[in-house]
């Protein structure tokens, strides 16, 4: 009995954990490159409405997940050319963004919520969906799942490892450095924002594809805030982000079963409970020390003007 | 021949109003598109019905909050909070200090004031003791509230945008707890509210209309942030801190008692809107009673390039909008989130035309190379 609840939580924790793992994923290529980008809701929401609205129009899921990326990406190719181009500050952008983005799945869901549609199922992996307790709880999950966590080492050996990734961190560290090597500054952000923000849509379409199987307006409820923070608490790196957003998506489970049971706990505190865990994580790791050693991109929420000299 | 972009180096007041209303006009035209869209397949029109509703709808929209007697002073009531919490970003926005958590100071004040109306000073029965004793309660909910991210920013170097964004669903959620649990009224009928506030602690009325004296109190304010800023001591030091920290420090500026400070000030103020709100307009604290003005108070404090008079002014007009899009969603059923839609929109336009404006087109001869 305590088992079950044990797997069970683990299994949900990793669900809930998943669209915050690909929205920290997203957000951490676009800051890499120096962009902020608060809009990180907005964009949740755009890709959940674009994905949930295909799967109700085709049924066809994979296209469901690429439309959510399409939406996500003109959103954040929104934000690229305020930022970018138009050098507007990007905290103000990033929070635009998110107006939009609300106000644009709201309206074009309008006519669609609490429709049921077609939703990832969970396929049990051969041989490893076998493992005791952790076939259950990673290997029976559903595909966007699969797909997240072959992301995550692919970002880590793409960002740390190849000449891309390694001019994808210069443009975020100095801008300048870069600049003055022929890397275009503005070309590489403009292709790290909009990139990240389609991955950041599939977080958001994974919850109107997979967690559930319809749109609910407002649906991502505040993730996209907990995604932002998890950046910064994943230090900008891919690997750290996995364990962030299972953590985070740990106590969604928890709070969600202990409630099922009966626990007496206000549900209003179990709520509160990862914003108040995301505030005392930040005060043990953020110290300006510790961001030098983790290489926190030094240039981010900074524009870049090459007329501009310092 | 040759194009080239140029920089202009500033505007002129004029050019400057003529950018504003030319953006303007693109986001309402934006808009207006959308609400085409929206209309032909929610209601399922053609072509010239939709865009005969989206006409219509657009008096609506801007007749009623700004033009009509009731919904104009809808359009004050709205614009209170709004400019409370945007003047207070302005004290932190001055030092690039980014306090996105005005929402979650504005419920904290409004919370604190609710204590000391329902069960601090309940026997108070003087109203101008009681309303300044709110206030006062209002101040320090907020400025405890922003006092956690201001200590983190200055002594661990946290990131303020992050912690005062995470404090905002911390107060919401506690607020929340307060009015479905300990604090909710045994007569509400359910309803996720506390008890109506006192007699005493309600805020008169200017004349025979609906708008409290509330107004008074953010005007003042803002003419006294006005001076603040050009004539004293903190305002000139503040700027220095804004433009270079490190400056600042060369200068003999105590950098992280300016950071502390500028975001206890910022929370204050919000704090403060919170227990006006309570005691103006709302009568008992109720879940979720901001539609999120804490941050289209973000929005209005960067429009209004961190000027408390242009607060005031800006505040009004997205008072308007909220109330504007209010009447839409009741009227023509258009849903809740055409204001976020247009907010954005609007914040885009202007900061857009007004970048875009900063530059010109110049055709100049292709000069002969010698």
């Amino acid at each position: 009995m305590e088992n079950s609840f044990v797997v069970s939580t683990l299994t949900a924790a990793i669900r809930s954990g998943t669209p915050l793992l690909f929205a920290v994923l997203g957000d951490i290529l676009t800051e890499r490159t120096g962009v902020m980008n608060l809009g990180i809701e907005g964009l949740m929401l755009v890709g959940a409405i674009g994905g949930f609205f295909t799967s109700y129009l085709t049924g066809n899921l994979l296209l469901a997940v690429i439309v959510a990326m399409v939406a996500g990406a003109l959103l954040a190719s929104v934000h690229a050319f305020f930022t970018i181009t138009l050098k507007i500050n990007q905290i103000v952008s990033g929070l635009a963004i998110t107006f939009l983005g609300t106000g644009i799945s709201g309206i074009w869901g309008a006519n669609y919520v609490g429709i049921v549609a077609e939703k990832f199922d969970p396929v049990k992996i051969p041989l490893l969906g076998d493992i005791p307790y952790i076939g259950k709880i990673m290997f029976n999950q559903d595909l966007l799942v699969y797909i997240s966590y072959l992301l995550v080492p692919i970002l880590f050996i793409y960002i740390y490892r190849t000449k891309s990734g390694m001019i994808l961190r210069a443009v975020g560290e100095s801008p300048r450095a870069a600049d003055s090597r022929g890397i275009s500054v503005t070309k590489t952000r403009y292709i790290y924002t909009i990139a990240g923000g389609a991955l950041t849509a599939v977080g958001g379409a994974y919850l109107s594809l997979a967690y559930n199987s319809m749109w609910i307006e407002d649906m991502t409820a505040g993730k996209g805030w907990i995604a932002v923070a998890l950046v910064l608490f994943a230090t900008w790196d891919p690997a750290k982000a996995m364990l962030g957003a299972y953590l985070f998506g740990g106590i969604t489970a928890l709070g969600l079963r202990l409630q099922a049971i009966g626990t007496h706990i206000s549900s209003d505190f179990l709520k509160m409970l990862p914003y108040i865990l995301t505030v005392i994580v930040l005060l043990f790791t953020s110290t300006e020390k510790l961001k030098r050693k983790v290489g926190a991109p030094e240039a981010l929420g900074i524009p870049y003007s090459r007329e501009d000299r310092e | 021949m040759k194009i080239k972009i140029e920089k202009r180096p500033t505007l002129s007041n004029i050019q400057s109003v003529f950018v504003t209303i030319i953006s303007l006009l693109v986001s309402i035209l934006i808009m207006g598109i959308i609400l085409t869209v929206y209309f032909a397949f929610d209601k399922n029109l053609d072509f010239g019905g939709a865009l005969k509703l989206t006409a219509e709808s657009y008096v609506e929209m801007f007749y009623w909050p700004f033009f009509d007697q009731y919904g104009i002073q809808s359009t004050f009531l709205k614009m209170i909070p709004l400019s409370f919490v945007a003047l207070g970003l302005i004290f932190a926005y001055r030092l690039k200090i980014w306090n996105i958590g005005g929402e979650g100071q504005l419920y904290m004040g409004a919370m604190a004031a609710t204590y000391g109306a329902l069960f601090l000073f309940k026997d108070v029965n003087n109203p101008i003791i009681m309303i300044l004793l709110l206030i006062f309660m209002g101040a320090i909910g907020g400025g405890l509230w922003a006092a956690i991210p201001a200590f983190m920013k200055a002594f661990f170097k946290t990131d303020e945008i992050v912690i005062t964004l995470m404090l905002n669903y911390i107060a919401i959620f506690f607020v929340d707890y307060l009015v479905y649990g300990p604090w909710k009224n045994p007569e509400g009928y359910g309803f996720p509210g506390t008890a109506p506030f006192p007699d005493s602690a309600n805020l008169p009325y200017i004349g025979n209309s609906d708008i409290h004296i509330g107004i008074i109190f953010v005007i003042i304010l803002a003419v006294i942030m006005t001076y603040i800023f050009k004539k004293t001591k903190w305002g000139f030091n503040s700027k220095i801190v804004g433009d270079n920290k490190d400056n600042a420090k060369y200068a003999g500026i105590n950098v992280k008692f300016y950071t502390i400070i500028s975001l206890v000030i910022s929370g204050i103020i919000a704090g403060i809107g919170g227990a006006v709100q309570m005691m103006g307009t709302q009568h008992s604290l109720q879940h979720g009673f901001s539609p999120g003005y804490g941050f289209t108070a973000i929005i209005i404090a960067w429009l209004a390039k961190l000027n408390p008079i242009s607060v005031l002014l800006t505040g009004f007009l997205f008072g308007g909008l909220l109330v504007g899009t209010d009447s839409l969603q009741m009227f023509y059923g258009v849903p809740t989130s055409l204001v976020d839609l247009f907010q954005g929109l609007v914040l885009f336009c202007l900061l857009g035309g007004e970048a875009i404006a900063h530059y010109k087109v110049v055709f100049r001869e292709k000069e002969a190379i010698v």
